[in-house]
């Protein structure tokens, strides 16, 4: 990797001034993504800014009808946290099948969706639960925030502090994972709460994106028999070795049909 | 006293202890001071000529040692790499031989091909270095589609040395006594199959590390490799010219190899060579990217075969046709792994009287393809195994029996095959039986009913695999136009207080030999295991010997040891008889102990071995004082090890998933030193086989010619929970001509697992009417398989 400076602040503030003052500044949270980046010599940061050491950025709590889980937590505080599984389970579900126990044991919330990988898994937890992604400078709903390839609502400087999730009444997140990777080659998230039904599928596009037929039906009748005639088309998905766009079409039907099974367990 | 730790026990593995607990040495581990580090920069294009290089600025660079270019090593008149056997066409003529220069002169031909070489005082620098490097490239098209290898028109790799990228076009079998079969036959069953590339992966990546000492003039090179006495031959004999007794190769520990870690590649000759114009030690390890671009990949066949049969289902003729990619260039061993590694298996274990087989090699803009866990013998397995279940299958019989009424029969060994070899042992049947019984074949029809009403499609595949290996005769190998003997050497060399350390020239990459060749001695000397040491890997130390490939190191390697002990033993008896004063012909050797029959006389090997070395009261006249004997093993037949795996997989035919639910693999091994050590052997290749079949695919963008497949993150390793827990079964035929008895077990697995698994694909879709799925059978291609058949019958 190029060399760099690096930075251990203690709190958001500190965080945000040292990354507005510099060249080009990234932050860095679990460093899953950003280190294997630097390594193959991908991005050349004047400064690496790491939230690791600021304590207000970790950690999840309960607030009235919400789940809110700092930025810096990670995904396997998420899978093993009381407070998701009792009131999100698929949340902590879709957490433990993230990579491996290492990354798991590094990678975080925030920078995974800070990240906005297009077969990452949370994003389709956050459209599908509508959740609220909070900034050191505001907030961003789900749907205005996931903009495309790598693409995010994010300025230059803004970080992710924590996301709030609803709980739920009815949820589950099947993955179809990519067989080399196991990052989400089609991933669909099933959620019914108090807002309504949404469907949010990872891994299959550019980008997470919604299936507003599938989320009609299954809100008149939440069975997978509801959608089982709905097809997505195959036009703006990904083809690569490992899935053609249609096979991928094909595979969120499918895995639509049993996150629906499964919420319903 | 050898009961627990001899022939047949489960010893541990020795050198577990320091694998495990990040003890070993590898060459990245070496402390060697004032080291410089070496890094290469590779050819982004599949195929283009080079216009110039400017390394000015990168010279200036911080940190810069030196830099060397294709034109440096012309200029030094370093040969270049070579291929180390020569397979004659059909015609007689030699194969094709393009130049392999050790690094791209004024063409690069597949993406990863070397252009430059950075020496720095640090990994990053040289890094840095590299891409202040200035390559004025003039691209031209490539090929990277092997079926396509042939066609007018196709870009040539080498056009003036290898004209139409043919390499050879070879044969053996008579091919108009085969057609004459074919015309008689009531059945011919047909099949056009690849055989799918793969990376061979080894955990730790290819590394290299030289030093020159300039008051000697030596060179030592740590690199590596399976077989160091060959790598230093290869590199004194043809590319280097360092004489021999001038380089010292060292192979210390390397975390396997599976083939890819045997030939002579470019890096190594580079910082073995760079070592001495630098003038300080140059260090050089893969990046993982690297091991994916530039190690030699395996297999890569595209095959069209006929099996005819007579009304009674008894195998006629076998005909087969196959292109085998060679790559940009040719690799050390490259060209016989799809002649006489491939073609010359194709009778397996059936009694098929007439086979003809024609192999054409192609060049392509690839990496190098060479030879590969199994090398060929998969290739052929797969051929066979295959069209024996697709036979089956169009004829409705029992897959198993179909096998079963053409094995050869017992009583026929030694059995001579249509192509060349001669089978020395086998007892086929109550393999087949045995993995039967283990495999539960009778419930399966049950099991299958009980996954269907789970919504999944269960099928059951056999594979009746034989395999020759233990390389070999020198003398057959010679005559078929391998470059080097294949015996194997062995020393024992006792200390004055009695342990002793065995020296062998084959090398463990992975394969236990410390734990198994120990067990050998300790059991034939009657001396405690702790006190043996096994030495290998190092020019300096160990005697000239070939290393560890082709499942060689017991037969041939521990065939040596045992040869090498006998001299011991009858040394010993000399010196006992000696201090005994008895007649040497009356002495005998009982677990460690000289004794005098009938008497009870007896002196323990130790004493034997302390007058030896002080010989104060030792048969001087007669003996020469120490106890150190040297043996060379020169096998007069391959081993044949043979088998039967039964796969049973289960298919979602939603997404395409294939899981392997049950595997059975029954082998005949001959002897078996430590079980545990074998079993080890045919997991790791079982899941190597699995992997072929259903995971493992190296493929190459047709139109850039760019790797697609060139990390983890596109290439699907088998993992753990991708294989359930194999059921293993033993059936031993000793082999008649080495004195273990022991065939070869390191390559079975993954010479078997393919056919099985895509047989019992195969088996599970056949109610949709599908007759091939592609390998790898991955979840993709599954589906698209799935969909097709469901076309064609709604049309
Ligand atoms: C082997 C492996 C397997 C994996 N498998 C999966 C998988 O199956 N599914 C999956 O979803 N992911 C997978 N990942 C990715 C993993 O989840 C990463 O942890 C995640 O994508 C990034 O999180 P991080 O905390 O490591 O972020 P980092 O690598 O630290 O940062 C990623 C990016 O986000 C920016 N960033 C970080 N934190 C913030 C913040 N708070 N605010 C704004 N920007 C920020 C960084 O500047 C950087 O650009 C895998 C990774 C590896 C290495």
């Amino acid at each position: 990797m190029y060399d760099f400076a690096y930075h251990r602040p203690k709190s958001v503030a500190d965080a945000v001034a040292l990354l507005k003052g510099k060249e080009e500044a990234r932050p860095m949270s679990g460093g899953m993504t950003l280190i294997p980046t630097l390594k193959q010599r991908l991005a050349r940061p004047s400064d690496i800014v790491d939230l690791g050491a600021i304590k207000e950025l970790a950690g999840i709590k309960v607030e009235g009808n919400n789940v809110v889980i700092g930025g810096m937590t990670k995904h396997g505080d998420v899978a093993t946290s009381a407070d998701v599984k009792a009131n999100i389970p698929a949340l902590a579900s879709l957490a433990g099948h993230i990579g491996d126990p290492a990354v798991r044991n590094r990678g975080t919330m925030g920078g995974s969706v800070a990240n906005n990988d297009p077969a990452a898994d949370y994003p389709a937890a956050v459209v599908a639960l509508n959740a609220t992604i909070t900034t050191n400078t505001g907030k961003h709903t789900a749907d205005d925030f996931f903009k495309g390839l790598f693409e995010t609502a994010l300025s230059e400087g803004e970080l992710i502090t924590s996301i709030s999730f609803p709980k739920v009444e009815k949820a589950a997140y099947i993955k179809f994972p990519n067989p080399a990777s196991r990052y989400a080659m089609v991933g669909v998230f099933v959620a019914k709460t108090a807002g309504g039904v949404r469907v949010a599928v990872t891994g299959a596009g550019p980008c997470v994106f919604r299936v507003k037929a599938m989320e009609d039906a299954l809100a008149k009748n939440f069975t997978s028999a509801a959608i089982k005639d709905i097809k997505v088309p195959a036009d703006d998905l990904n083809s690569d070795i490992h899935g053609s766009a249609e096979y991928r079409a094909h595979l969120v039907g499918v895995m639509a049909r049993r996150a629906v099974d499964a919420a319903n367990k | 006293m050898t009961a627990e730790t001899g022939i047949g026990a489960r010893v541990k593995r020795k050198e577990d202890q320091r694998f495990l607990t990040g003890t070993g040495r590898y060459v990245d581990d070496l402390p060697l001071a004032r080291a410089t580090y070496a890094y290469f920069l590779r050819s982004p294009h599949a195929h283009a000529k080079i216009k110039s290089i400017d390394v000015s600025a990168a010279k200036s660079m911080p940190g810069v040692v030196e830099i060397f270019t294709g034109k440096d090593i012309a200029d030094a008149k370093v040969g270049g790499l070579i291929c180390g056997w020569v397979v004659k066409d059909k015609h007689g003529e030699p194969h094709k031989s393009p130049p392999h220069p050790v690094m791209a002169l004024d063409t690069v031909r597949y993406v990863g091909d070397t252009v430059a070489m950075v020496v720095a005082n640090s990994h990053d620098e040289a890094k840095d270095a590299a891409e202040a490097i200035h390559v004025d490239y003039d691209v031209k098209p490539a090929n990277v589609d092997l079926a396509r290898a042939f066609d007018k028109g196709v870009p040539e790799v080498h056009a003036a040395e290898a004209p139409g990228n043919l390499i050879y076009d070879w044969e053996i079998g008579v091919k108009a006594d085969v057609e004459a079969a074919f015309a008689k036959a009531a059945h011919v069953t047909k099949m056009d199959i690849v055989n799918n590339r793969l990376i061979p992966n080894a955990m730790e990546p290819r590394a290299a590390a030289a030093e020159y000492d300039k008051g000697t003039g030596n060179y030592t090179l740590w690199s590596t490799s399976q077989n160091p006495h060959v790598l230093r031959l290869i590199l004194s004999a043809f590319v280097l010219g360092i004489p021999e007794h001038k380089l010292r190769v060292i192979a210390p520990d390397v975390g396997g190899g599976f083939g890819s870690k045997i030939f002579c590649y470019n890096e190594e000759t580079m910082v073995c060579w760079a070592s001495s114009r630098v003038g300080r030690p140059i260090k050089w390890t893969a990046e993982r990217a690297e091991s994916f671009m530039t190690d030699a990949h395996g297999r890569d066949h595209v095959t069209h075969a006929e099996l005819a049969l007579d009304k009674d289902h008894k195998f006629l003729a076998l005909k087969v046709e196959t292109i085998a990619n060679m790559g940009a260039y040719l690799s050390t061993f490259s060209t016989a792994v799809p002649t006489y590694l491939y073609a010359t298996l194709l009778a397996g274990q059936y009694t098929t009287p007439l086979i003809y087989a024609n192999v054409k090699a192609a060049l392509t803009h690839t990496a190098p393809v060479d030879a590969y866990r199994g090398a060929g013998r998969p290739e052929a397995t797969f051929v066979i195994e295959t069209i024996v279940s697709k036979a089956a299958a169009e004829l409705k019989v029992d897959t198993a029996e179909l096998r079963r009424k053409n094995f050869i029969p017992t009583e026929a060994f030694p059995y001579q095959t249509p192509v060349a070899l001669q089978y020395d042992s086998g007892n086929y049947p109550p393999i087949i039986d045995e993995a039967i019984k283990i495999a539960d074949y009778k419930g399966f029809e049950g099991r299958r009913a009980e996954a269907k009403s789970r919504g999944k499609l269960r099928g059951i595949g056999f594979s009746s695999y034989i395999e020759a290996c233990g390389l070999g005769p020198s003398r057959v190998i010679g005559q078929l136009g391998g470059g080097v003997g294949q015996w194997e050497s062995a020393q024992i060399k006792f200390n004055p207080t009695g342990n002793v350390q065995v020296l062998t020239g084959a090398h463990s990459h992975g394969q236990s030999h410390e734990t198994t060749f120990a067990q050998l001695v300790s059991d034939k000397l009657g001396i405690p295991i702790e006190t043996v040491e096994v030495v290998h890997g190092d020019t300096a130390t160990t005697p000239f010997g070939m290393g560890s490939y082709g499942s060689r190191s017991l037969a041939v390697g521990g065939s040596a040891i045992m040869k090498a002990a006998d001299k011991i033993i009858a040394k010993g008896k000399k010196i006992a008889a000696h201090l005994m004063e008895a007649s040497v012909a009356d002495v005998v050797f009982e677990n460690g102990n000289f004794k005098v029959a009938g008497t009870d006389k007896n002196v323990p090997l130790g004493a034997a071995v302390f007058a030896a070395y002080v010989p104060h009261n030792y048969p001087l006249e007669e003996l020469e004082p120490g106890m150190d004997e040297n043996a060379f093993y020169d096998p007069s037949n391959f081993v044949y090890p043979a088998g039967t795996q039964i796969c049973e997989v289960e298919i979602d035919p939603d997404t395409g998933v294939v899981e392997v639910v049950n595997h059975t693999a029954v082998d005949d091994f001959g002897n078996i030193i430590n079980p545990m050590v074998v079993e080890g052997q045919v997991h790791g290749g079982i899941v190597q086989g699995v992997g072929q079949a259903l995971l493992e695919n190296a493929v190459y963008d047709k139109e850039t010619g760019q790797l697609l497949s060139g990390s983890y993150m596109d290439y699907t390793m088998p993992r753990a929970d991708d294989v359930p827990s194999f059921k293993l079964g033993n059936k031993i035929t000793p082999c008649p001509h080495n004195p273990l008895g022991v065939k070869g077990c390191g390559e079975a697995g993954a010479i078997a697992a393919p056919a099985a698994v895509m047989n019992a694909v195969h088996d599970a879709l056949a109610p949709l009417g599908v007759t091939h799925v592609p390998m790898p059978a991955t979840p993709l291609s599954v589906w698209q398989t799935i969909q097709g058949a469901q076309r064609k019958a709604a049309e």
